[in-house]
Formats: C-alpha cells, sequence, structure tokens
C-alpha cells in the first residue's frame, strides 16, 4: 500500500473579503464620530486618572484660558429659559428669532451688552468678536455677570428638569491659580461647594 | 500575485503570444491599511473623551458647627509654589522645616506619611493643600489627582486657597526654597 499523497495547497488566501470588512468599518467609525467643537479659547487640559466621565446633560462648563472666562450650558431648552431669565433680569428682551439662534451657540463669553450683537453674528466673525473682548465680566459680587448666569442657569435647569446642575471647570493647565480662585470664588458665593474639573485621561502609568 | 516572468523561451521562433494577465491583486497592504487606519481611529477617539473629577470645599458661610478637633502631627499640609514645585510639612507649621521636591517624588512622600500616620496613631492622614498664587492650575490638578491616586484622601482634603491663610512661615520657607 502506497501512502497517501496529499495535495499541497496553495498559502495565498483571497482578501476581497476582509478588505471590505475593513473600509466598512473604517467608514463607520469616521461618521459616526462627533466632531469636536472647535474651542473658542484655545485650552489644554491637564491630565488626570480618574475615570469618571463628563455627563451630557444639566451641565454648565465654564472654561478658562488667557484670563478668560466662557460659559456653555448644554441642553438648548435650558439655555433658551436662562436668556429668557437674564433679559427679564437687565430689562430688554430678544426675539424668538435671537433666542433660537443662541440656542445653538454652545460656548460663548462676551458681556451681556455685546450679547445682542453677538447673536446676531455669524460663525467666523463671532470667534473674531469674541477675541476682542475679555470674556464675561468675572466680578465676584452678586451682581457680577458671571455670577449671574450661573445662577439663572441653575434656576432654569431646576426648573425644566427638576435636578441640580452641575458645573465643571475646563482650564488651561497654565492657567494661574489666581484666575481659577476668582472663579470658584463666584460659585462658592452662591453654595456651589461641589464641581468638578474637567481633565483628560492620561495616556500611561507615570 | 506579483511574480516575475523569467522563462524565456527563445529559440522558437514563431509568433509572439500575450500572455493573459491574471486580474487578481494582491490585496494584503490593503487590508493592513485598513486596519491600521481603524485601529488608529478607535485609540484617538476613546483618548480625547474629558473626565471629571470632583471637587468640594469647604463651605465658606458656616461659621461654627460641628468643627472637628484635628491633631496638628496627623496632618499634612502641602504648598503649591512656581515651576512644578511643591513643598510639605508634618503637624504644625514653623515647627518643621518644609520638605520641598517635585511632582514625581511626592507619590513616594504621601505614602511614607500616611503609613507613618497609621502607625504612631491609628488614624487616616488628613492632607490640607494650599495653591499659592504662583502655581498653575494644572499643578492643583496633579496634587488632586495624586491624592486620588495614594488614598490619602479618605479624610476629604481640605482645600484652602485663601492667600491669607498662608502663614508666614510658610511663605519664608517658600522663599528660601525659591517657590515663591
Amino acid at each position: 500500500m502506497g501512502r497517501i499523497k496529499v495535495p499541497r495547497k496553495s498559502t495565498s488566501v483571497d482578501m476581497t473579503a476582509m478588505c471590505d470588512v475593513a473600509f466598512l468599518l473604517l467608514t463607520f467609525f469616521i461618521l459616526t464620530a462627533t466632531s469636536r467643537q472647535p474651542d473658542p479659547l484655545d485650552i489644554k487640559t491637564p491630565s488626570s486618572s480618574v475615570q469618571f466621565k463628563v455627563p451630557d446633560k444639566d451641565l454648565a462648563i465654564l472654561s478658562i484660558g488667557k484670563g478668560k472666562v466662557f460659559i456653555e450650558i448644554i441642553g438648548q431648552d435650558v439655555k433658551k429659559l436662562t436668556l429668557q431669565k437674564m433679559a427679564t433680569l437687565y430689562s430688554t428682551s430678544f426675539t424668538e428669532d435671537e433666542a433660537k439662534r443662541f440656542g445653538v451657540i454652545s460656548s460663548f463669553g462676551v458681556p451681556f451688552g455685546n450679547l445682542k450683537q453677538f447673536i446676531n453674528l455669524n460663525g467666523d466673525d463671532r470667534a473674531k468678536f469674541e477675541a476682542k473682548l475679555n470674556g464675561i465680566p468675572t466680578d465676584s459680587t452678586t451682581n457680577g455677570e458671571l455670577y449671574r448666569w450661573i445662577e439663572q442657569s441653575r434656576r432654569a435647569t431646576a426648573e425644566l428638569h427638576n435636578t441640580e446642575m452641575r458645573i465643571s471647570i475646563k482650564g488651561d493647565s497654565k492657567e494661574e491659580y489666581p484666575t481659577i480662585r476668582k472663579i470658584v470664588d463666584v460659585l462658592q458665593k452662591q453654595q456651589v461647594n461641589k464641581f468638578s474639573l474637567i481633565t483628560s485621561a492620561e495616556a500611561a502609568a507615570k | 500575485m506579483a511574480e516575475l516572468n523569467t522563462g524565456g523561451d527563445g529559440g522558437k521562433g514563431g509568433k509572439v503570444r500575450s500572455k493573459k494577465q491574471s486580474t487578481r491583486v494582491d490585496l494584503t497592504a490593503m487590508v493592513d491599511l485598513a486596519f491600521l487606519l481603524i485601529t488608529f481611529f478607535m485609540l484617538t477617539t476613546s483618548l480625547s473623551k474629558p473626565l471629571a473629577m470632583d471637587i468640594a470645599k469647604p463651605d465658606k458661610d458656616v461659621k461654627d458647627l460641628n468643627k472637628l478637633e484635628l491633631k496638628a502631627s496627623q496632618t499634612m499640609t502641602i504648598l503649591l509654589g512656581k515651576n512644578d514645585k511643591i513643598a510639605w510639612y508634618m503637624g504644625e507649621a514653623g515647627k518643621s522645616t518644609p520638605t520641598i521636591e517635585g511632582f514625581n517624588d511626592i507619590r513616594a512622600s504621601l505614602l511614607k506619611n500616611k503609613q507613618e500616620v497609621k502607625d504612631k496613631m491609628g488614624k487616616d492622614i488628613i492632607i490640607v493643600v494650599k495653591p499659592t498664587d504662583a502655581s498653575t492650575y494644572e499643578n492643583f490638578v496633579n496634587i488632586m489627582d495624586e491624592l486620588n491616586i495614594t488614598k490619602t484622601n479618605i479624610n476629604a482634603p481640605a482645600i484652602d486657597d485663601d492667600p491669607k491663610h498662608l502663614m508666614d512661615s510658610e511663605k519664608e520657607a517658600m522663599k528660601t526654597g525659591g517657590i515663591l
């Protein structure tokens, strides 16, 4: 009896299917990835080892960089109500259209007096306009604009969603501490003793 | 597949027949590239997600109420200075010279002091963080992170950033160390 001969098979595999799958996945990831909102302030957050993700609602983010403060209120409904409340406080009014435009602005940093003008500008001009101004005025009195923005957005969140709004501070790593302290003082003045700091994930263990 | 056609059949005259080329293309390189890109995108997207570190500060307005008496020897005060330097000391201000070090060594010091306090008094260490005007925001975040890593925050760390609370002896020590 002779040995059974095993026929030698070719080692080359058909890659077409694999290639299809790979590119399908690639396309999927690129399309689903949310493009990051351009930050008006160029902020590089410090890194940390915490693992708690930033919630995506009932939140206000205070961006601090180059001594300026910007505020971002998450949620269109809260944002609109806050604007309404602020308008009543400063006895001005905004049209329905302006409120709608304000609803889609992510973060802004202009004094309240310039807000109307700011809303009516378009994308690129807005950034230029903001660059000329010094962010939201931060005097720590109860009449300070930052104080009022935070207070009114907290009220608006409580009214609409029945929860306490969280406040996050997103500071630039190289920002000097006194600037941060000024903002924290504003928060503490309205009994906000708990807040979170936004950090990026640490790449590797030190 | 990529292969060289070397077989020369010289000699036999006649018509030169053009060989039928195979339509199969080697896709290996293309697949490699695609997977490389996928990996790249997946890694970068998960890294850019922001994280939130919770900070609680002591209430400013509450005057008295349940103030907890603490032993000075149980506390470690950390002063944040400029050029990413830290000065720390145990116990009361002015009684011992603060140690000045960088952020790379602070973890070891934290762990050592934590263990010492635990051995001596059977209690958990209490940390007081004093960011001075010379420090940056990154320093503050880093130190809070270190406390978190070394688990020295069992008793909530006290953050005291009022420049008026910075004692003269502390200022002196930091000036000598050249970090204020």
